[in-house]
């Protein structure tokens, strides 16, 4: 950070320099390297979470209305065209809490008895989490 | 194991050169070498007008950092023989303006570190001239971690957030704002609120973590980042739910 | 022209802590910190082990001073010596301050660990990166100061003198390759030692003379040159420190046959636990001259870059080595390819750090007006023959502040721009600078291959052990060297970042500062400390108590005088270790 900037003139008989080379970003800069593509993947499956919260809304609407509304929106459900898009958006969501727990431990320092828990714990912490909340609602629904 | 490997150096004289070539040069395959040490190869005896930077060869005054076949790197500490048979493509690190063949420009980082105020800030400016600030070791363990950052640049070049926002602060100027904020010697973590909780600061971070795979000593600054956020949020959510509690 | 109140040449502790000092007394000054390399790439940044100052229950100022001069083989100034002791617990207690990492005791209190040479446990550490977070720390608390006005990647080409005053430097910034004078009332060399004079050396590529070749071109003479200190341990091919501390932690050097041969040189007897001042504690002197007699008696082990000796460190174990030694691992499992903790490091002695110097008193102040000098560069002298471990980061911190207060009170007292002398000057440097650029194309040889010869040379004339005629061969060398820099050629003739023509300038400043080491080394008809004479195998405080000072005549060529020794208390003695 001098006080001088660098894009003064240079003296003297030389040619001026034509400065730094400023290389442009491609658009395609996500497929440059597999965890670059990982994230973009992980960025998208926020629009399949936000997918199955409307879903998720549509279904209690259709409850809401009655019986029949409700069937309609199971015969809605039962396209091929549906059922495509929800097993895409579940492997999305199933993405989207895999990479999100694995990354939890960074957000979090878990300390025991003055020490640090190691990042896998944490982790398996949030996974435990997640198989217990999912056998309950299984349990829920199934039960 | 070939005698030799071959370097595809990237090169742009901005005298000469509207945009970086390549060259390529052939020099001894040893099993000590460093890819530094090709490029010194390259410079002492077959091109001296290569220019790169380097000083401590031992990884620890971050001159060296460069792109190598992709990923950036020290090339102190990264050695020929591990891409053998070769070629290797060296190229300067990414998101940055380049000056001249290997060596970028890093001013926009040093603009950015002073205004993270990366020092220790006390309110009792004088101190105690006779006696330490007492520290225990865990305490210390506290920010220790990011406070092993040499600025070598590495985590900007890997950081895609930092390539398309120019205006990010980026992971090495946060993660050494979160060495000062965990210190228990220092009181100026408020002030570096205003600054790092704002979409310059942690919240342009989409949480790659790119930045911690890249980095040579283990600072992680994707987790100082995620850690601040976490710190901010909650300071915002007291604020908002308890607005009567100073900060 | 630029024009500040005080120029500080050189980015690393010294030149930061000079500045930081400068700013806070003086806050009205405006100063500059011009660095060949960003302020964090310094070579500061390379030390590991520690920094000694007195603090702990039960050590005294006078056994730091004590040890410090007996280290020295008594050629130290005690003055300067009783100074430093003094003044070193509160420069790390700035430090402390400022931020900088201290590895810590139990109960919150910096802890401290032994080191060669030292009596008392008096080395405070940061795990094994004491430089790096010392230097860290000084150049983010730099920050904070507005007035402090950094020209980084500016290579300083020389001073500016007029009627016997210092009133600048020339630079070329870098990225540009634009030749500017930076003016002041008066400049502080920080500008580190010279190491890359021999071809292995601890020292990072950056430190080739160039502060102590600008005070001697612009007559301010060099002090005791002649006193190279090599590291006893350094790994082979890259010259990587491993440092003292591994020993003060407990590790072994053993030779070949699994020995600790350092029983056989008078330091003392080997106990599975350290013991101060014995052993692999003694200092570095010492033990790198009985690395020498090893070799001579075969009891080294040969590889592809030199004989080596074994560091043993695997009785330390894994938790203490991670916690006291990281980097000796970090660094051995990323440039050796060994683990420390299972596996035996090879070492060999590596040159490390220059004990002569620009010639300063107590304040930094050198023999020209206005010049200051601080940090390896100079030579005050607390090191003496042989400078102990540790001791070199509390002397960048007690002399950089020294000299940045008595250099910003010099600038104080003495106004005025410079005239046009000072202007012709710079003209003619223009020039000069602008002619090795662009008119060395017919040269037919290359920097390096000079560079390579002169570094052979040194090491050959001026090693571990010396005698005259091999001095008096190598200074007929560096004369003929000189002459065919003076036809090399620089291929490149970018203005841009042109780190060719930067390797020529530093080529130019290596063989002065080699010229000067020669001519002193063959005056010093002694062996003391770091200066071996095989031809002179004992130490004559009769002829030789006294430092060496070396100016250019204006034939160019060196001139060797003799300046007495500050002795206040402690009269020369035997240098015992161990018994």
């Amino acid at each position: 950070m001098s006080e001088l900037t660098r894009e003064s003139p240079a003296q003297g008989a030389h040619p001026l320099p034509a400065g730094p080379y400023r290389p442009r970003t491609s658009v395609f800069w996500w497929v440059r390297r597999r965890s670059y593509l990982l994230f973009v993947l992980r960025e998208l499956s926020c629009v399949f979470v936000a997918w199955f919260v409307v879903y998720l809304l549509l279904l209690v609407a259709a409850v809401h209305r009655g019986n029949d509304a409700y069937q309609g929106f199971l015969q809605w459900s039962g396209q091929p065209g549906m059922l495509v898009l929800n097993l895409v958006a579940l492997a999305f969501v199933v993405l989207h809490a895999i990479t999100w727990f694995n990354l939890a431990p960074k957000a979090m320092v878990v300390r025991l008895h003055g020490r640090r828990l190691p990042s896998r714990i944490v982790a398996a912490g949030h996974f435990t989490a997640w198989l217990v909340v999912s056998a309950l609602v299984a349990w829920l629904v199934v039960g | 194991m070939p005698d030799t490997i071959t370097l595809q150096v990237a090169r742009y004289r901005p005298d000469a050169d509207a945009a970086p070539t390549t060259q390529e040069y052939v020099v001894p395959l040893r099993e000590e070498w460093a890819v530094l040490d090709g490029l010194n190869y390259i410079k002492d005896r077959l091109d001296g007008t290569l220019s790169f930077r380097w000083s401590c060869r031992m990884g620890i005054c971050g001159s060296c950092g460069m792109t190598v076949n992709g990923n950036p790197v020290l090339t102190c500490g990264t050695f020929l023989t591990d891409y053998a048979p070769g070629p290797i493509r060296i190229e300067p690190l990414a998101n940055f303006p380049v000056v001249r063949d290997l060596v970028v420009e890093i001013e926009d980082f040093l603009r950015k570190l002073p205004a993270v105020k990366p020092w220790l800030v006390r309110e009792d400016e004088q101190g105690v001239d006779d006696v330490e600030f007492l520290q225990t070791p865990a305490q210390l363990a506290e920010y220790q971690q990011y406070s092993m950052c040499i600025n070598c640049m590495l985590c900007y070049a890997a950081c895609p957030v930092y390539a398309l926002e120019p205006d990010f602060l980026g992971p090495a100027a946060i993660a050494l704002a979160q060495r000062y904020n965990l210190d228990s010697r220092d009181q100026g973590a408020h002030q570096r609120l205003d600054l790092l909780a704002t979409a310059q600061g942690v919240w342009a971070c989409t949480y790659v973590g790119e930045c911690t795979s890249a980095c040579p000593k283990g600072v992680d600054p994707a987790g100082a980042i995620q850690r601040y956020k976490l710190t901010a949020a909650t300071r915002t959510l007291r604020s908002v739910l308890m607005p009567w509690a100073a900060r | 022209m630029v024009d500040h109140d005080v120029v500080v040449v050189g980015g690393g502790g010294a030149g930061l802590r000079a500045a930081i000092a400068i700013a806070q007394t003086s806050p009205r000054l405006r100063v500059a910190v011009v660095s060949k390399v960003y302020p964090m790439r310094s070579h500061t940044v390379s030390a590991e082990g520690g920094a000694a100052a007195v603090i702990a229950t039960g050590d005294t100022l006078d056994e730091h001073a004590h040890d410090t001069v007996s280290g020295s083989d008594w050629l130290a100034d005690q003055d300067a010596v009783e100074a430093f002791v003094a003044e070193a617990p509160r420069e790390l207690l700035a430090l402390e301050h400022w931020g900088c990492p201290w590895s810590r005791l139990p109960d919150g209190e910096v802890a401290v660990r032994a080191f060669g040479g030292m009596r008392k446990m008096r080395t405070w550490f940061a795990a094994d990166k004491t430089g790096f977070h010392l230097l860290h720390t000084l150049f983010q608390t730099s920050l904070k100061y507005a007035q402090i006005a950094r020209y980084d990647e500016w290579y300083v080409t020389t001073l500016l003198v007029d009627e016997d005053r210092v009133h600048g430097v020339v630079g070329i910034e870098l990225a540009t390759g634009r030749v500017e004078a930076i003016t002041g009332r008066a400049v502080v060399l920080c500008t580190g030692g010279c190491g890359r004079v021999f071809p292995f050396t601890t020292n990072g590529n950056i430190k080739t003379g160039d502060g102590m070749a600008l005070a001697y071109r612009a007559g301010a003479p060099l002090k005791d040159m002649e006193f190279v200190q090599y590291h006893p341990t350094g790994l082979p091919f890259t010259g990587i420190l491993i440092t003292e501390a591994a020993r003060a932690e407990g590790g072994w050097l053993i030779n070949k046959d699994g020995y600790r041969y350092l029983q056989d040189y008078d330091l003392g007897t080997p106990s599975p636990t350290p013991v101060l001042r014995s052993m692999e504690l003694g200092p570095r002197d010492r033990l790198s001259q009985a690395f020498v007699h090893e070799q001579e008696k075969g009891r080294t082990v040969d590889t592809p870059y030199g004989p080596v000796v074994y560091l043993d460190l695997r009785h330390l174990g894994a938790a203490m080595i991670d916690s006291k030694l990281p980097f000796v691992r970090e660094l051995c499992l990323s440039y050796e390819r060994i683990d420390p903790v299972h596996e035996l490091i090879p070492v060999r002695p590596v040159q490390h750090y220059m004990m002569g110097g620009v010639h300063t008193d107590l304040d930094g102040a050198t023999g020209l007006p206005g010049l200051y000098a601080a940090g390896e560069v100079a030579c005050v002298s607390i090191n003496g023959a042989n400078r102990l471990g540790s001791n070199s980061l509390p002397e960048l911190l007690v002399f950089g502040r020294r000299a940045g207060i008595a250099a910003a009170e010099f600038a104080a007292a003495h106004r005025g721009r410079p005239g046009p002398v000072v202007r012709s000057r710079v003209a003619d440097e223009r020039r000069r600078l602008e002619h090795d650029l662009l008119a060395r194309r017919d040269g037919r040889e290359r920097i390096a291959e000079i560079r390579t010869e002169m570094q052979h040379t040194m090491e050959g004339s001026a090693g571990i052990y010396r005698e005259a005629e091999s001095i008096v061969k190598g200074a007929d060398r560096l004369r003929e060297l000189r002459e065919r820099l003076g036809k090399a050629t620089v291929e490149d003739t970018s203005r841009v970042f042109n780190t060719e023509l930067v390797a020529a300038l530093e080529l130019e400043a290596m063989l002065d500062v080699s010229e000067t080491m020669l001519a002193c080394a063959l005056r010093r008809e002694e062996s003391r400390g770091a200066h071996q004479r095989t031809d002179f195998p004992n130490r004559d405080d009769a002829r030789y108590l006294a430092h060496s000072l070396v100016s250019r005549n204006p034939t160019g060529s060196p001139r060797v005088d003799h300046l007495p020794v500050t002795i206040t208390r402690w009269p020369p003695g035997e240098r015992v270790y161990g018994r």
